[in-house]
């Protein structure tokens, strides 16, 4: 019980700091990792919903807030930004089987973000849910920072639309490879390409934990549905809210 | 390495500067993307210098959206009473979408490959006998 008092003292120092943040973040993730691989890298032991929980699991815990463990995580969360322009390597590499796909890639893009946003809306209103929470929901399928601005733009909760986000990132992530099975889809291209549509920067990690190939498709399937969100999302989310919520 | 990792930021900040500049609804990193690959295709020998740096990034991609996501511990109070509705959308949403955009690709995929089988020989050697459902 001595020591109690001590271990709290230190504790209050060291979250003052944004080391805290930034470590919890990291080892979280080793953590997480290290479940994922001894689970022979199973799509059900999704690393970043892991690490999520293990941190969420420390703040409740300590009564840490958000923003003073933002405030270390930050540096991670940066790095986000020099990830997304990296995507443009494998990209690059894929080039001429890119260019042998463009129309089966784009009627599948247009198709598919189209699903996303309209779904979305349609089934939150549905099921009682309030136009600023379809909002929130309708650009989901978009990478983080695409979604938080549309959803600012309308009207939306752009915090939420963040953790939408990644909670899609992380079931199509979760589920793609039992659906895709499913549907006797077999080729890289088009389970990547897919994958990225939907489930943005995670569904691409998850890609490319697989292998490089996926990936590439992965990530840009993420980058053209980032941008076509961006684009179809801010008209596409109030026609709808509108038609359904009388 | 540390050559790489400059061009990758500097990127960024053209695709930052472009999407402030002209007030685009897309973020700047994705603007940056779009840059530096259409500059990988015109100088592919750049490719080589930033390959292993640009691949140790993407390999832990999923470690970057840890911060963001443990967002949920803050807007958990937003969303009282909708935690239904909210995982239900999220759900079937996530599952049409990945269904519909790999139905449709892989269906203009088979058209566009019979297609080109027709134009190559006269008539279709092999038949493939996929059914697409969603």
């Amino acid at each position: 019980m001595r020591e109690l008092p001590q271990f709290g003292l230190i504790w209050v120092y060291l979250a003052a700091s944004p080391l805290l943040g930034l470590t919890l973040t990291l080892c979280a993730y080793v953590v997480a990792y290290w479940i994922y691989s001894r689970c022979k890298f199973s799509p059900l032991a999704n690393p970043v919903a892991i690490a999520i929980a293990l941190v969420s699991t420390v703040l409740l815990l300590s009564g840490m807030p958000y923003s003073e463990y933002f405030a270390g995580a930050q540096f991670v969360h940066f790095l986000l930004g020099p990830a997304t322009v990296a995507l443009a390597i494998p990209l690059a590499r894929q080039l001429p089987r890119l260019r042998k796909s463009f129309l089966p890639l784009a009627c599948g893009l247009l198709a598919g973000s189209t699903t996303a946003i309209v779904s979305a809306v349609v089934l939150t209103i549905l099921l009682g849910g309030s136009p600023q929470l379809a909002f929130s929901i309708g650009p989901k399928s978009a990478t983080t920072p695409i979604a938080m601005g549309v959803a600012e733009k309308l009207g939306g909760l752009p915090a939420l639309t963040a953790v939408l986000v990644i909670s899609t990132g992380i079931f199509g992530a979760v589920a793609a490879r039992f659906l895709f099975n499913r549907m006797r889809i077999d080729s890289p291209e088009v389970r990547g390409f897919a994958l990225g549509v939907t489930s943005h920067g995670i569904g691409t990690a998850r890609a490319f934990q697989v292998n490089q190939e996926m990936g590439a498709f992965a990530g840009l399937g993420m980058g053209l549905n980032g941008v076509l969100t961006a684009f179809l999302a801010p008209w596409l989310i109030p026609v709808f809210v509108g038609l359904l919520a009388r | 390495m540390l050559a790489s990792f400059a061009t990758l930021l500097v990127f960024q900040c053209l695709g930052e500067g472009i999407t402030f500049a002209l007030k685009l609804p897309i973020p700047g990193p994705v603007v940056g993307m779009l840059l530096l690959f259409f500059t990988l295709v015109a100088y592919p020998p750049l490719l080589d210098r930033i390959e292993a740096t640009g691949s140790e990034l993407l390999r832990h991609l999923s470690l970057l959206f840890v911060p963001a996501g443990v967002g949920i511990v803050a807007a958990a109070g937003q969303v009282r009473g909708h935690w239904l509705t909210i995982i239900l959308a999220v759900a079937v949403s996530t599952l049409l979408t990945l269904a519909v955009t790999a139905a449709v690709t892989r269906a203009v995929m088979d058209w566009q490959n019979r297609q080109n089988r027709q134009n190559q020989h006269g008539d279709s050697g092999k038949k493939d006998g996929e059914g697409d459902h969603a």
